[in-house]
């Protein structure tokens, strides 16, 4: 109940499909998608393993409240050893792919090997065959998927795959779904590709049943209650989508402008929310066309935008002409502002390309600020960059840059390896905003000292999603803490860390915690599930994922060393806002982490602190 | 006034129900030829696979229902129509008086004219005995042939195979279910059966059926000879008119009728599958023999028969829909096209899936599909609404499939534009 | 006065909360595809349209059955499909010219909306206000009701 029971495995090199049950001792110590596949993942793979190998694998996963009635049902994460960190990496993802999976009767698709010729996973319910993909390969996400629907001729199925990006091995390529949701982060594309698995293509009848729906039902219900009232969930994100954070977090002084020169971006107001809502005068449209809820969700966060038909960007391209999806925070200030760019229809423009070849937004935003650094520095020339004038701030130059990462051309190749390898390649190590090898997202840690520390020890490379403290550093939520004490962030962080894997675990959305708390998600979890799921134990299945990540990583080769932040953040201030003259001031911080973590002063979990959670 | 109905199927009880609506001291009867209470053939497929119980056929389910409406239900057989006396005679002699008379006398199959047609392992299935004979000739292992691959023919099918017999089935068109399929669509039926089991022989007719006491072989026209166990016969059925000999009322391949259901004798009514009455899509009139055109010609008639003629009908859309072993089809209006149209269509022979769509300008006028169940009456809504396709024409053309997003389509968008 | 259901298009943010009720209510389980509410989807969900069946006067549906397997509820006004009476010979989904009846598979009889006997599950779960059971003068159902109107002008 709730959960399936049943698991896939295609194992791509012998071109077979094979079900087996869903291990539910574990399921039960790590409940689902995030937690359950990377415990799959521990046991079954060798962390030091070359991600984009055969030897690696990669595994779909929902959880057990994907496709109930519960709120914000559609999740589902993409799990397997990132290409990007080489740490563990999970891509969560929304629309309408994984409730179809489930309702297809499957826990999870676990990946293995790697397939001479390109494949697509065809699944109808407990029918899935390995097909051949020869003539989608080189073809779009978009191309794909709509080409996928017309062979299977049912216009119900849903489709996750990759794009240009994905089959080139671009490190920060993203798997996905319902053409515009995408397990974004950390590279989970690019090992989709290196296995020539090109989509997966799913259509499900079977019905998901739950251990006690009434209670479900009347659990979910207060929960959508909650949600509905909360300013965040009830209206801003409904109304403005994610990007009604871009005024507000320029305001605070933590919008790392131009790859960390700045914490304030003058053009932030161009590419905000509220600009999105205001009429153009080009056609007298605005950009936001309207809001769209993934499967399940009260919150419908997702932006529907068309571009500008008049811009330079898609003049003469029908393909872009339509309404697509639209820019979230994340995108616009990554494309945005760590670019020094405000044209809000080129922005857009590039979110659709990295929807559409399978990109993650901020990975390349920031890759591409980081390359604008390097040429800056003179690091790089317009010989490097194939006669591009690679400023800040140069709209053109960037679209090129955009196009070129999306088709594996030029200079994109070097873009597409991601910041880090790219300014070491140019001896400029430092300029890179990454931590363990991902790029930092949209918020400066010098302006909110929690996200410091967040970036620092997020399991996945830099993350927001894997501890949110904006939502109390800055939005209030649970409680208002100064986003310029470092006092009392360690605590904070570790409580969001555990929250979080608990809900990437369940199969919901992390930003119902804007206005849920554990005590009105375990609930549902509790009423969904069979067993006592109190939310002592949710809290602390979510400590246990968070410990099962950190081995992982430290059996990869990370340490200590790893949970650390750019120079820049470190040592040079903010020079404008609320924040200014302040630096994040990390070491105030990781000691405290380590020591509530139960981990040694080397960052490794004490054998206590193993056992205490079954490890 | 007295309303007497020939006949006791769907379209003689739709239009007596109806009657009763319309005209609470109307005085109904009905006259059904069958012993059992009116039931429905198209529930006979079902009774044959064991899906429901002979009370699962009947039309209406409670047993007091025709007495409860005070409609008068007798048995017998109409033997002769009077028109200018208005009365109509019945088998045993009977004389029974009309104010006005509706025409629901159903229609009959056609035995093929081949000899060995009489031995008893040679089964119609049209009433509910043939079905009940046939279950006991239907042994599993049994051999059967059947001969015809019409309306009927493909939905029995299925009970033969759930009831593990071996069976061909012959058929004289080109392809399984000619006057509902076109040729790709055939194809895909064609393939679909014999993938289940079935020997399908097409474009060829039974030319004997020999009897010994063992078995039947069935000798086709083709040089082929299929023993059998048993033979079923549904090769089509015919408007029941031998009664109408010599009463002056016109008939063409059925009674003929006008936009107000009525023949050309005042007063005299026909209504279903004996009905050849106003088609729809070509303005003409057809024969339909298809359940929603029985009960809509029924409704109509006894609209027109309490009011006078004030309910011109713009005639019946011609629509199918067949299960075939759980393949299903369906087609509607002129699914073959029209003089000066446009098609749109989509084959995938590997999913047994087809749609074909036919356009006059940017209207939708017919259809044929294979493989889909879901939200099929859409393309009644559009066949019969006109309705203006617009844009939406293009992206059908595009992909066929994505009917219910150009039906809700050029709904809001008619809704926007008042 | 039967109450009717109403659905606003502009409302609707297509994330199938009333599916998923829907779909608990006709089988007891949370399964979309056997909703007999339906979102359909245009512009990757900028616009998304809820419908099922209006409980239309003329019940083509009913009309047609050739066993008399739908039937009015008297309390609701909503013709409501007998699974035990129905043979599943599909011929209402196609009289329907709303789409709104339709076979399935795995029961092996029809499936329609029947208002849930005067609850309907959609609403409650509806977190916009797309979807409201209202009292059939309201302007909404006039609304509806001329959207019923261009689908299906089958008046003879």
């Amino acid at each position: 109940m709730s959960w399936t029971g049943n698991v896939l495995r295609v194992n791509l090199s012998a071109g077979t499909c094979t079900t087996e049950p869903t291990n539910m001792e574990w399921a039960h110590d790590y409940m689902g998608q995030r937690g359950l596949a990377t415990k799959y993942l521990v046991e079954e793979t060798d962390p030091k393993v070359d991600p984009l190998s055969p030897d690696n694998k990669m595994i779909f996963a929902t959880g057990p409240l994907t496709g109930t009635i519960a709120p914000t049902s559609g999740r589902w994460s993409v799990v397997c050893k990132g290409p990007l960190t080489g740490a563990i990496a999970c891509s969560n993802s929304g629309g309408f792919f994984g409730a179809e999976l489930k309702n297809a009767g499957w826990d999870m698709v676990i990946f293995e090997g790697k397939s001479d010729s390109p494949v697509y996973l065809d699944i109808t319910n407990d029918q899935a065959e390995l097909k051949d993909a020869s003539d989608l390969w080189g073809k779009s996400v978009w191309e794909t998927e709509t080409a996928l629907r017309d062979r299977r001729g049912d216009p119900d199925v849903r489709v996750a795959s990759i794009g240009l990006a994905g089959e080139n091995g671009a490190l920060y390529a993203a798997v996905v779904n319902d053409m515009d949701r995408a397990a974004g982060r950390s590279g989970v594309g690019a090992v989709m590709g290196s296995k020539h698995l090109k989509a997966v293509v799913v259509r499900g009848t079977v019905g998901v049943k739950v251990a006690d729906p009434m209670a479900l039902m009347k659990t979910s219900n207060a929960a959508k209650e909650i949600l509905a009232e909360n300013a965040v969930t009830g209206e801003g994100l409904p109304t403005h989508g994610t990007q009604v954070l871009m005024n507000v977090i320029n305001e605070v002084g933590a919008l790392p402008t131009r790859n960390g020169h700045d914490v304030q971006f003058d053009g932030a107001h161009d590419i905000s929310a509220e600009a999105m809502a205001e009429v153009r005068e080009s056609d007298g449209q605005a950009n936001l066309v309207s809001n769209h809820a993934c499967f399940g969700c009260p919150i419908s966060c997702a932006r529907r935008s068309k571009i500008d038909p008049t811009h330079f960007t898609v003049k003469d391209k029908p393909q872009y002409q339509h309404v697509s999806g639209g820019l979230e925070y994340e995108a616009a200030w990554a494309l945005g502002a760590a670019n020094g760019i405000n044209d809000l229809e080129a922005l857009t423009y590039a979110n659709f390309v990295c929807n559409e070849q399978g990109l993650d937004p901020i990975s390349l935003g920031a890759t591409i600020g980081a390359a604008m650094d390097l040429y800056k520095e003179g690091a790089i020339t317009q010989e490097d960059t194939g006669g591009v004038a690679l400023e800040f701030g140069n709209t053109e130059a960037f679209v090129a840059m955009v196009e070129a990462t999306a088709r594996g051309e030029g200079f994109g190749k070097e873009i597409g390896q991601g910041s880090k390898r790219l300014c070491e390649k140019y001896g400029h190590p430092e300029l890179s905003m990454t931590v363990k090898g991902q790029e930092f997202p949209a918020y400066d840690p010098r302006g909110i000292q929690g996200m410091g520390l967040t970036y620092a020890t997020s399991n996945r490379g830099a993350c927001h999603l894997r501890s949110y403290t904006v939502a109390s550093e800055v939005l209030g939520i649970p409680e208002k803490t100064d986003p310029l004490v470092t006092d009392g962030k360690a605590g904070l962080v570790k409580a969001f860390q555990d929250a979080t894997a608990a809900v990437d675990s369940s199969g919901t959305c992390v930003f119902t915690t804007f206005a849920l708390s554990g005590e009105d998600i375990a609930p549902m979890v509790d009423a969904a599930c069979e067993g006592d799921w109190s939310l002592e134990r949710f809290v602390e299945v979510g400590e246990r994922i968070w410990n099962m990540e950190r081995q992982y990583n430290i059996a990869a080769g990370f340490t200590a060393a790893d949970d650390n932040l750019p120079e820049r953040l470190l040592k040079d201030a903010a020079k404008t806002g609320p924040a200014e003259g302040h630096v994040n001031r990390l070491d105030e911080m990781l000691p405290e982490y380590y020591e509530l973590r139960g981990w040694d002063t080397s960052g490794v979990p004490t054998s206590e602190t193993l056992s205490r959670l079954g490890l | 006034m007295h309303y007497v109905i020939a006949g006791a199927g769907p379209a003689a009880i739709a239009a007596a129900e109806h009657l009763r609506e319309l005209d609470a001291s109307a005085q109904v009867t009905l006259i059904g030829a069958q012993a059992q209470p009116p039931y429905s053939r198209m529930a006979i497929p079902y009774f044959l696979t064991g899906k429901v119980s002979e009370e699962g056929t009947y039309l209406r389910r409670s047993q007091d229902h025709y007495e409860a409406h005070g409609l008068n239900l007798i048995h017998g057989e109409v033997t002769a129509v009077d028109p200018k006396g208005r009365s109509v005679t019945l088998g045993d002699g009977q004389k029974i008086k009309y104010d006005k008379l509706l025409l629901a006398t159903g229609a009959e199959p056609i035995i093929p004219p081949v000899s060995g047609m009489e031995d008893p392992r040679v089964q119609q299935c049209w009433h509910l005995e043939d079905a009940e004979r046939i279950i006991e000739l239907a042994k599993p292992g049994a051999r059967a042939v059947q001969v015809g691959a019409g309306f009927i023919g493909c939905i029995i099918l299925e009970s033969w195979v759930l009831r593990e017999v071996n069976l061909t089935v012959v058929e004289m068109g080109p392809r399984m279910v000619p006057r509902m399929l076109g040729e790709k669509a055939g194809g895909l039926l064609q393939s679909w059966c014999e993938a289940k089991g079935v020997t399908v022989h097409t474009n060829t007719q039974v030319k004997a059926i020999e009897s010994t006491p063992d078995e039947l072989q069935v000798v086709l026209e083709n040089g082929e000879t299929c023993p059998a166990d048993v033979v079923i016969v549904s090769t089509g059925v015919k408007p029941r008119l031998h009664y109408l000999e010599g009463c002056d009322i016109d008939i063409d391949q059925g009674i003929v009728v006008d936009a107000h259901m009525q023949t050309n004798q005042p007063d005299v009514y026909a209504a279903g599958d004996c009905a050849q009455g106003l088609d729809f899509s070509t303005g003409e009139t057809a024969v339909h023999a298809v359940q929603p055109t029985a009960t809509e010609h029924g409704r109509i008639a006894a609209a027109n028969m309490v009011g006078n003629n004030n309910l011109p009908y713009k005639g019946s859309l011609n629509m199918n829909i067949l299960d075939t072993l759980g393949l299903v089809t369906c087609s509607f209006g002129a699914w073959e096209g029209v003089a000066g149209g446009d098609s749109a269509e989509m084959y995938n022979p590997d999913n047994h899936q087809y749609v074909n769509l036919q356009f006059k300008d940017d209207v939708l006028v017919g259809a044929n599909s294979v493989g889909y169940h879901e939200h099929l009456g859409v393309l009644r809504g559009l066949i019969e609404t006109q309705i203006p396709l617009g844009e939406w024409k293009d992206r059908l053309k595009d992909n066929p499939v994505n009917l219910v997003e150009a039906y809700q389509g050029v709904n809001q968008a008619a809704l926007q534009n008042g | 006065m039967h109450k009717a259901l109403v659905m606003e298009v502009d409302a609707c943010t297509g994330c199938h909360q009333c599916e998923l009720m829907c779909s608990y209510g006709k089988v007891g389980a949370f399964n979309t595809a056997k909703s007999v509410m339906d979102i359909t989807i245009y512009d990757g969900g900028a616009i998304n349209v809820p419908s099922t069946c209006t409980q239309c006067q003329e019940a083509w549906c009913m009309v047609v059955c050739p066993v008399q397997a739908i039937t009015v509820n008297p309390a609701t006004g909503a013709k409501e499909v007998s699974a035990e009476a129905c043979v599943g010979c599909k011929v209402c989904t196609i009289a329907c010219p709303f789409g709104a009846i339709n076979y399935d598979p795995d029961s092996g009889v029809v499936t329609k909306c029947d208002l849930c006997g005067g609850e309907p599950m959609c609403v409650e779960a509806c977190p916009t206000t797309a979807l409201a059971y209202v009292a059939e003068d309201s302007t909404g159902y006039d609304k509806m009701r001329r959207s019923a109107t261009l689908a299906a002008g089958l008046e003879a």
